[in-house]
């Protein structure tokens, strides 16, 4: 059941990116060119998203686990710090190099042929350069991971 | 396509978007936040929800694939150069990595649910954006 349930979502999700543009580089960096031809298009994305987000947020207070059992999303952290900024400074600066998100690049891969992938390769081996090399501000603990003290 | 045209379906598309988050998050418990999905399926086997998070990128894939192929066809031209990819893609990746989320995660998820800390990731990457392009664009003049 929770399979199926990811299967419907990541469908609507891909058709979504699909349908809104936002699998072309040009359409998001033009959002983002505030000072050149100006492409509004990202802000009705997002709006429109966070419509439905927004009622599943109101119903999930009602809910006590998810439809299929598991454990629902604690209420969210309100820790603002050096990590989240410096993280979202550099991803903002990398999506207004090539105009790809994480959210884009999946579905854009059907499309997009080897210029895609390549971003994609480069982007993973982000990620896993990122969960060795920790910013040296956070506690030597937690960066070691549970169980290995 | 007409720019009006554009906004019509980038909000169509943005309500698939949400509803899928939504589906995603009653149904399963989870957050739809996509870079965390990927860093769970390929970097992370410390979870076991990686099955789910390969599951659901071969969905996005497939449907993007069929959607775009068949019912309106989209071809989308990346003229980047190799090296402005793989720079885009390395800070990207790091970023979404320290930054615990992206566009979907922090910015649909997180602003929907009116959390400071996803309020304030967003804020730092779309303008951070912004500033890229604008240095790239209008102050050095570049095309990669």
């Amino acid at each position: 059941m929770g399979t199926l349930v990811t299967l419907v979502s990541g469908l609507v999700f891909g058709a979504g990116m699909m349908l809104s543009g936002m699998v072309d580089p040009a359409r998001v960096l033009g959002f983002f060119d505030v000072a050149g031809a100006w492409d509004p298009t990202l802000a009705f994305v997002m709006g429109g998203a966070m419509v439905p987000m927004a009622a599943a947020w109101a119903v999930r207070r009602r809910m006590s686990l998810s439809l299929t059992g598991e454990t629902l999303p604690a209420p969210a952290s309100r820790l603002v710090d050096r990590r989240l900024l410096t993280g979202s400074a550099l991803f903002g600066a990398g999506w207004g190099i090539a105009g790809i998100c994480p959210g884009a690049v999946v579905p854009a891969l059907s499309v997009g042929g080897w210029p895609v992938a390549l971003f994609a390769a480069a982007m993973l081996a982000g990620m896993a350069l990122a969960r060795v090399w920790r910013q040296p501000e956070q506690p030597a603990i937690a960066a070691a991971g549970p169980g290995s003290v | 396509m007409s720019l009006e045209a554009a906004w019509v379906n980038g909000l169509l598309g943005g309500l698939l978007i949400g509803s899928a988050a939504a589906i995603y998050m009653l149904g399963n418990g989870r957050i739809a936040g996509m870079s965390g999905i990927l860093q769970k399926a390929f970097t992370d086997f410390s979870t076991d929800s990686g099955r789910h998070s390969a599951l659901f990128m071969v969905a996005a894939f497939c449907s993007a694939g069929t959607i775009g192929l068949w019912l309106m066809p989209v071809s989308i031209t990346v003229t980047h150069s190799v090296a402005a990819l793989l720079v885009s893609g390395l800070t990207v990746g790091v970023g979404v990595a320290w930054g615990n989320g992206c566009t979907s995660g922090h910015g649909v998820c997180g602003l929907s649910r009116l959390s400071v800390r996803s309020l304030a990731a967003t804020l730092t990457f779309m303008g951070g954006a912004a500033v890229a392009v604008f240095v790239i664009r209008h102050m050095l003049g570049w095309t990669l």
